[in-house]
């Protein structure tokens, strides 16, 4: 019979490697620059290091000049969206190790939005489109005193995908129909009319099918699939958005 | 008891631009009708022209022609013929607005389409209805069978 022996050596774990990385950045300073440039940087990381945590490590300890957004870290607030190697990330959701490290990353602002310095964007035109398909729920019912509105389970799948938007505006910022026309109202605003119109307690599909209806409306679409491949909520935009020209065309959602 | 008049559903500040057909919803509708029509008009042109009976090699005037005659082939090559330069030309404006930037490089590339969609339709449809399937004084060898009986 075998008895369990303590080993007495201590578990030394495998040293997990940190390599050099070269971000290029895009860099915008409207006081001293005419035109953006791109810089580039060496930073140590590991392959769990996000874009982020190269940022910060940039900013923290070699130019303290370099401006970016971010709030939460978490991919929950939607404050660091920006362009990584072509392709509109969350900075806090992009890990190094899904990366290629062998050759430098390029970081730079999204697109689309009026450049103010560095990685940030004027966000002004996106959060107008947001607000212009009204986004709040309308209803002219009161429920029963003490009660609340009552909803089945599969009324609440029914638009349970665009609930998950964070209003980061990679999506928009990816659509090349918002590149050249502004007036477009763009994935986002679209993924958040979505999610009201398809809401069984809101009284305003209507209202909201009517705003998306026009000129620069749903329409403009081109079912290009950019906004899908951007989301990083994994929200599928360009379903949502077939989904809101499908309503208009029958007239009720 | 009074009775309140609700405010209009749709804002004000968009009532002003509102003019009758929403034309980018035709727009879109068209593209799709359209699309799903040409599929079966081009792949059943292709079919008949390239695959059934000789093939390829059949392909000269007296072949065309001999369509052409054909009401049959008339209407579908009509249909054909307006639906895809329609389509086409429809394409080529979206294009248009999403990338042209200036208001006069946008004007002059859509009249420019607008012009060459209805001439090619016009030429087109004229082709099709006043085409003279055996034209006098053409070698017998190049025209089509029937042209003998004339």
């Amino acid at each position: 019979m075998s008895t369990a022996t303590i080993d007495n050596k201590p578990v030394v774990p495998e040293e997990i490697k940190s390599f050099t990385v070269t971000l290029i950045i895009r860099r915008f300073n409207p006081e001293v620059d005419d035109e953006p440039h791109w810089q580039d940087f060496d930073v140590q990381l590991y392959p769990t290091d996000r874009v982020l945590d190269a940022l910060h490590k940039i900013k923290w300890e070699q130019d303290g000049s370099l401006t970016f957004r971010r709030s939460c870290a978490h991919g929950i607030c939607g404050s660091d969206a920006m362009r990584i190697n072509g392709r509109n990330r969350l900075a806090c959701k992009t890990l190094m190790k899904d990366l290629d490290v062998t050759k430098p990353i390029y970081v730079e602002a999204i697109k689309g939005l009026p450049l103010e310095k560095d990685l940030i964007v004027d966000m002004e035109p996106f959060f107008a489109s947001f607000k212009a398909i009204q986004p709040f729920m309308m209803n002219s019912v009161k429920p029963e005193k003490g009660k609340e509105r009552i909803q089945t389970v599969a009324q609440r799948a029914r638009f349970d995908d665009t609930t998950k938007c964070i209003l980061c505006a990679a999506c928009t910022s990816s659509c090349p129909v918002f590149w050249t026309d502004g007036q477009y109202f763009g994935p986002a605003a679209i993924v958040n009319a979505h999610r009201f119109i398809f809401d069984s307690r809101d009284d305003g599909a209507q209202v909201r099918l009517d705003i998306l209806n026009d000129k620069e409306g749903v329409w403009r679409c081109r079912t290009t699939f950019n906004c899908t491949d951007a989301c990083p909520r994994g929200i599928q935009v360009t379903q949502a958005i077939a989904e809101v020209k499908q309503a208009i065309m029958r007239g009720k959602a | 008891m009074t009775s309140t008049i609700e405010a209009p559903r749709s804002p004000y500040t968009r009532s002003t631009k509102k003019s009758g057909v929403n034309w980018e919803k035709w727009g879109w509708i068209y593209m799709r009708v359209s699309g799903v029509v040409l599929v079966v008009l081009i792949f059943g042109h292709l079919f008949v022209n390239l695959m059934i009976g000789e093939g390829v090699s059949a392909l000269n005037f007296a072949f065309v022609a001999g369509k052409l005659t054909n009401p049959f082939w008339m209407v579908w090559d009509v249909i054909m013929l307006w639906l895809a330069l329609i389509h086409g030309g429809n394409g080529m404006r979206t294009l248009v607005n999403d990338y042209a930037t200036s208001r006069i490089s946008r004007g002059i590339l859509k009249v420019a389409i607008l012009v060459s969609v209805v001439a090619l339709i016009t030429l087109g449809t004229l082709v099709v209805f006043t085409f003279d399937p055996c034209p006098a004084g053409a070698p017998a060898d190049l025209v089509a069978s029937f042209c003998k009986s004339l």
